[in-house]
C-alpha cells in the first residue's frame, strides 16, 4: 500500500476545472515530482492533499487513512508538512521562533521545540540566522525558512511547491542534498512540485505529469522527459539540426 | 529578560508602591487611571497585539463586568470578590459567542473589528431598557467611606483603590509575559503573522483564537469590576461608548501593539499628557471642550507616522532590553 493515494480527484473553481480525475501513488521512502505548465492543476492538487481545499470528487488517503475531509491542521497532525508556492514567513518573528512554532505540534512544551528548531536549522544553513527576523531574510533564506518550519512538525510526507524557484545553482543542489540526506537517513517521504528540471532530475525517483488538470504522463525521470505528450506540452520539443 | 531589565523594573515597581505616602489625592487618581487603562490595554492587546483579532468594542466587556457585580452587590448585597466570577462568566460568554459567529463564518480583520463593535452597541442600547440596573439613568452604589476600609465590600480611601489596581496590573502582566513565552503565544504569534502558514503547521486557529477571546474577555471584566465600585455610578450610555472602547486601544497602539509594557507605557503617556494639558488651559482659564480627544488624535498620528511600532519598542532599543535569542 502507498503511503499517499490520489485517486480520481477533481476540483472546479466556478466552473473552471482545475482538476480532473487525477490519480497517483506515492510510495512510503519515495520521492515524486509533479510537474507540467502553468495552470496544469499542480498547487491545486497539493492544496487538495493538504486539507486547503477539500475535492469535488475522488478520495485521497494517507497511510490507508482518508484525508479529503480534514483541515489543514489535521492533514498536518497526520504527518503530512508542506511548503507554499509564495512563501509565508510569520514575518515579525525571529528565524527561530519561526520554526519552533512548526516544532510545537510534536513537542510537549516550547523549551522541547525551541532544541528540536535549532537542530533543523543546521543543515539548511539557517543557524546563523536564528536570532534575525523572518522579514529581513532573503528570498533563498526564506525558502529555507519555508522547509525548515515544515521540517519541524516531522512529516511523514513532505509537499514541497517549488522550493528551488529563485535559487541559484549551487543553493539548489545544497537544497537537493538536504532532501536526498533526509529521505536516506529518516525515510522521509517527498511529493515536489518543481520547474527547476535540475532538482527534479537530481531528486525524484519517480514523475507524475500534469496538463490541463490531468494526468498525461508518470514513470521514472528518464523516460517521462522523452515521452512525447510531455515533450509538447511542457518541456518543448527538441528540434533536430 | 536580562539584568539591566530586572534592575528597572524593580526600581519601576518601588517606587509604583511608595506613591500613595508621597503623591497628593490628585497624583493617586491619576496614577489609578493610568494603572486601569494599562490594565485594560493588557487585556486587550491579547487579542489584538498577540493573536491579531483586532476588537473595537472592549468596552462591552468594561461595561457587562461592572454591571454584572454592582448589581449583585446593588440588589442582594453580594461583594466584589463574589461578582466579579459572575462578571467573567457573563463576558467569557459574551466574548465566546462573538468568537464562535467570526471564526466559524470565516469573519475576520474588518468584518471582525465591525462585529465587536456591533456587540458593544446593542449591549448598550439593551442596558439602557433594564430598569432593574437603572436603565439610561444609571446605577449607583453607595459611595464609599473614605476613611474606613472595607476590603471585602471595595469600601475604601483611594489608595486601596491605586493599590487593588496596581495589583492586577502587575499580575496582568506577569500573565501575559508567561502567556507570550508558552504553546499559546508562539501560536497566537503565528496566526497573527500569517494564519494559513499556522493552519499549515498544525495550529488549530479556530481553538486558539478563541482562548485569545476568551481570556481577554475574562481580563476585562475584572477591569468592570473594579470600574463600578470605585466610580460609583454606571451609565450604560457611557460605559458601553464606542469612544471607551478606543481610550482602552489607544494605550497599547501607541505603546507598542503586542509588547508587554506597550500598554503600560502607552497608558501613563496618554494619560499624563493629556491631563497635563487639560490643567494647563484650566489654569489658563481656556475652556476647550473635545480638547483631550484632539490631543489623542495628534498623538495617535504622530505615533503613526515616526513610531509605527509604538514608543516602547523605540525605548527598549535605546535602553537596551531587547531580546537576544
Amino acid at each position: 500500500m502507498a503511503l499517499l493515494e490520489v485517486r480520481e480527484v477533481s476540483k472546479s473553481f466556478r466552473g473552471l476545472r482545475a482538476v480532473a480525475g487525477v490519480s497517483f501513488d506515492v510510495a512510503e521512502g519515495a520521492i515524486v515530482g509533479l510537474i507540467g505548465p502553468n495552470g496544469a492543476g499542480k498547487t491545486t492538487t497539493f492544496n487538495m492533499v493538504a486539507g486547503v481545499f477539500s475535492p469535488d470528487a475522488g478520495e485521497i488517503r494517507f497511510a490507508g487513512r482518508r484525508i479529503d475531509r480534514l483541515r489543514p491542521d489535521q492533514v498536518c497532525a497526520a504527518g503530512i508538512g508542506r511548503t507554499f508556492q509564495i512563501v509565508r514567513p510569520f514575518a515579525g518573528l525571529s528565524v527561530l521562533d519561526n520554526v519552533i512554532v512548526g516544532a510545537l505540534e510534536r513537542a510537549g512544551g516550547v523549551a522541547e521545540a525551541r532544541a528540536a528548531a535549532a537542530a533543523i536549522l543546521e543543515p539548511l544553513g539557517l543557524a546563523a540566522k536564528r536570532g534575525e527576523l523572518a522579514s529581513s531574510l532573503t528570498l533563498p533564506d526564506r525558502k529555507r525558512l519555508e522547509v525548515a518550519r515544515a521540517l519541524a512538525t516531522r512529516p511523514r510526507l513532505l509537499l514541497l511547491d517549488e522550493v528551488m524557484a529563485g535559487l541559484r545553482p549551487t543553493e539548489c543542489d545544497q537544497m537537493v542534498a538536504v532532501f536526498r540526506e533526509l529521505n536516506r537517513r529518516d525515510g522521509l517521504t517527498v511529493l515536489l512540485i518543481e520547474h527547476v528540471m535540475r532538482a527534479v532530475m537530481a531528486l525524484a525517483q519517480e514523475i507524475v505529469v500534469l496538463h490541463h488538470g490531468e494526468v498525461i504522463a508518470r514513470g521514472a525521470p528518464g523516460t517521462v522527459v522523452r515521452d512525447p505528450a510531455v515533450l509538447e506540452s511542457y518541456l518543448g520539443e527538441e528540434t533536430e539540426v | 529578560m536580562n539584568r539591566r531589565a530586572a534592575v528597572l523594573l524593580g526600581i519601576l515597581a518601588a517606587a509604583l508602591l511608595a506613591l500613595p505616602a508621597v503623591a497628593s489625592s490628585y497624583v493617586l487618581s491619576v496614577a489609578t487611571l493610568i494603572l486601569f487603562f494599562a490594565y485594560a490595554g493588557q487585556a486587550w492587546n491579547v487579542m489584538m497585539g498577540f493573536a491579531g483579532q483586532l476588537s473595537l468594542g472592549h468596552s462591552l466587556y468594561v461595561g457587562v463586568g461592572a454591571y454584572a457585580a454592582a448589581g449583585l452587590f446593588f440588589h442582594f448585597g453580594v461583594g466584589p470578590w463574589a461578582g466579579v466570577w459572575l462578571a467573567i462568566a457573563l463576558c467569557v460568554a459574551l466574548g465566546a459567542a462573538i468568537g464562535l459567529l467570526a471564526f466559524r463564518f470565516g469573519i475576520s480583520g474588518v468584518y471582525f473589528a465591525l462585529l465587536t463593535i456591533a456587540f458593544a452597541e446593542f449591549t448598550r442600547i439593551g442596558f439602557d431598557h433594564i430598569d432593574w440596573l437603572g436603565g439610561p439613568g444609571g446605577l449607583f452604589i453607595k459611595v464609599a467611606q473614605r476613611e474606613h476600609l472595607d476590603l471585602a465590600n471595595l469600601r475604601g480611601p483611594p489608595a486601596m483603590f491605586y493599590y487593588l489596581m496596581l495589583a492586577l496590573t502587575a499580575a496582568a502582566f506577569a500573565l501575559c509575559a508567561w502567556l507570550l513565552r508558552s504553546r499559546a503565544g508562539y501560536y497566537w504569534q503565528a496566526i497573527r503573522e500569517d494564519e494559513p502558514a499556522a493552519q499549515a503547521l498544525g495550529i488549530n486557529t479556530f481553538r486558539w483564537k478563541m482562548l485569545a477571546v476568551v481570556i481577554s474577555s475574562a481580563m476585562t471584566a475584572v477591569a468592570g469590576v473594579f470600574f463600578a465600585f470605585y466610580y460609583n455610578n454606571l451609565f450604560p450610555e457611557q460605559i458601553f461608548n464606542i469612544g471607551r472602547s478606543i481610550e482602552i486601544i489607544l494605550g497599547p497602539v501607541i505603546g507598542g501593539v503586542g509588547t508587554l509594557f506597550g500598554p503600560i507605557l502607552g497608558a501613563a503617556v496618554l494619560t499624563i499628557l493629556a491631563d497635563a494639558i487639560t490643567e494647563l488651559l484650566a489654569a489658563a482659564g481656556i475652556e476647550i471642550p473635545g480638547v483631550k480627544q484632539v490631543f489623542y488624535g495628534i498623538v495617535l498620528l504622530a505615533v503613526v507616522m515616526f513610531l509605527p511600532h509604538g514608543i516602547w519598542p523605540a525605548i527598549a532599543r535605546r535602553l537596551g532590553l531587547e531580546r537576544r535569542d
